[in-house]
């Protein structure tokens, strides 16, 4: 566990770099955790998978796997990773500033 | 904390529902985390890749002693296509998906996907046998350098 600013803000971040608490996130905070992913600038398209992430987020208690998201967002699965080359769900989590979606598939 | 893991090459050799769905999770899950991952499939594990066959793929009711199922009442007709559906049944309602919908996802995340040269060889089969997403037929030395620098995983 990490304490750092973002975007003016003093959070937590886990050992893996996600926001502790989702609630203190915010959009100018996405940015500067893109750019801790080195994704910069976010596109629209990468906005739309954060924004989908944390609405499920808010909505189930979790964020979708990266085949719900395929699914579910649409944005397909060989864009998603295209979008976000470490792992569409983790990083879009991460930026979203929601914990790791959870889940073997 | 260790160095996290960069890229795994993984090996599926058996033809079985329960032989095939252990390496593509691991495969699915490796591209998840962003770690590089290929896939070849050797031997009866090229089921999963066979157009005419990864739709057939069925559980293993005969020495399978994890079905707690004596191996003669697995041998009678049928029994292999009941507990495939029956497993089948239960997997979609976790919605884990088909092994062709679960090949085609996994091909999507960008995981390389091989069939072994020497397996092709012993069932005369070709290029075209095999689903599009299958990039090469590899040898075995070619899969070396594939796996170069990761780990490797035989199931």
């Amino acid at each position: 566990m990490t304490t750092t600013t973002l975007a003016g803000i003093n959070v937590e971040l886990n050992d893996e770099g996600f926001l502790v608490d989702p609630s203190q996130w915010t959009e100018a905070m996405a940015v500067e955790l893109a750019r801790k992913e080195a994704i910069e600038p976010l596109t629209e398209r990468q906005w739309q998978v954060i924004r989908f992430m944390r609405s499920e987020y808010l909505a189930k208690g979790t964020g979708p796997s990266v085949r719900v998201l395929g699914k579910t967002s649409g944005v397909p699965i060989k864009e998603l990773y295209q979008l976000f080359t470490k792992g569409p769900a983790k990083t879009a989590a991460k930026i979203a500033g929601i914990p790791k979606p959870k889940g073997c598939i | 904390m260790s160095d996290p893991i960069e890229k795994v090459s993984i090996i599926i050799s058996k033809g079985s529902l329960e032989g095939v769905y252990p390496g593509l999770i691991m495969a699915n899950g490796a591209r998840a985390e962003g770690i590089e991952a290929n896939l070849l499939f050797t031997f009866f594990g090229m089921e999963a890749i066979l157009k005419k066959r990864q739709s057939h793929i069925k559980v293993a009711t005969v020495g399978n002693p994890g079905l707690h199922m004596a191996s003669v009442v697995g041998a009678l007709p049928g029994m292999s296509a009941l507990a495939t559906h029956m497993m089948e049944q239960k997997m979609d309602k976790l919605d884990i998906p088909s092994i062709p919908e679960f090949v085609e996802m996994i091909s999507d995340t960008g995981c390389g996907m091989y069939a072994c040269q020497a397996s092709v060889d012993l069932f005369g089969l070709k290029k075209d046998d095999f689903i599009e997403q299958v990039e090469e037929i590899i040898t075995v030395g070619d899969f070396y350098a594939k796996a170069a620098g990761g780990e490797i995983i035989f199931t």
